[in-house]
């Protein structure tokens, strides 16, 4: 019964998408303010990406937001866990030597290519979210393939508190130099290089940081508390 | 292209009404990564990598992961 009722919403929720998608006429743009982030944001921000100027400089403060709400999702992970007393002493199989030495070889290449994403966030699709969710499927691999011994749960979180307290003291320090909560107080620079965006690339390396260490810490304690 | 799209959102239709009505557990989890999966393929065609990224490494991977996790530590069966 309560599969039919949730078929049944899903077509409701189909019918009524279409309905009000197939009247907006597709790729004309309806709104001033995306012209004008597309006219002005290389220029006014400095990152190639516009969606990174605007995710972090014209809307930076929903950054913040949906960083904190990440993070109340992984306490309250934690918080449940944590109630949950283990019932069996766990034992594991040791993985196979081919297995456990491919995951090796694997981990630090899929560390770096969470990195390069975060780090060029500014220039290429892509940026902290996205990034450090990489670089938690690396610790995912880890936990999965090669598991010898527990990553200490602790250096999971003080990396994230230490990501979410430099976001917001970079924000402050733009409070205090230009006026404003996240002020982009650095130099612009070039367009197009590395060191560009002024305070971007900082804060999407924060960004990257929180968010793996946040993800790998839910999967830790998935994986080891219950 | 369009008859590619087309193809892609009926299986993604698809896969989320098995989703709703499998009894084993695993097969709805690995349905729902199909749907994420396919969503991100969307995106990208839509000309949104940055979303497309996103929803494949968070949607498609992620999720599914810790959802099968969970299924070891409960029951497979509903």
């Amino acid at each position: 019964m309560r599969k039919i009722i949730a078929i049944i919403l899903l077509f409701i929720l189909f019918f009524a998408v279409l309905s009000s998608i197939s009247k907006i006429p597709f790729g004309i743009s309806k709104t001033k303010v995306g012209k004008y982030y597309i006219n002005n944001g290389i220029e006014q921000t400095g990152a190639v990406n516009i969606v990174t100027s605007v995710v972090l400089n014209y809307r930076g403060m929903d950054t913040l937001g949906e960083v904190t709400v990440l993070f109340i999702g992984a306490i309250g992970v934690m918080a449940i866990l944590s109630t949950i007393t283990r019932k069996t002493e766990k034992k594991f199989t040791p993985s196979s030597s081919i297995l456990s030495t491919g995951c090796k070889f694997l981990f630090p290449f899929i560390l770096l290519f969470g990195s390069y994403i975060f780090l060029n966030g500014h220039l290429s699709p892509g940026g902290g979210f996205q990034g450090g969710a990489i670089i938690a499927s690396a610790f995912l691999l880890k936990y999965l393939g090669c598991y010898e011994k527990r990553i200490n749960e602790k250096k999971f979180k003080v990396t994230e508190s230490l990501g979410g307290l430099a976001f917001i003291l970079i924000g402050i320090s733009g409070l205090i130099a230009g006026g404003y909560f996240l002020f982009n107080f650095l130099p612009k620079g070039t367009a197009g290089i590395l060191l560009s965006g002024g305070i971007i690339p900082i804060i999407y390396i924060a960004i990257g940081f929180k968010v793996g260490a946040e993800i790998s810490g839910i999967i830790d304690n998935l994986m080891e508390e219950s | 292209m369009i008859f590619v799209i087309t193809f892609l959102v009926f299986i993604m239709l698809a896969s989320a009404v098995f989703a709703c009505i499998s009894i084993d557990l695993l097969n709805a989890v690995i349905a729902s990564g199909l749907v994420s999966l396919i969503t991100a393929i969307l995106f990208y065609t839509l000309q949104a990598p940055d979303v497309a990224m996103a929803e494949a490494s968070i949607g498609a991977a992620l999720v599914t992961a810790i959802f099968v996790i969970t299924i070891r530590r409960t029951e497979r069966k509903e």
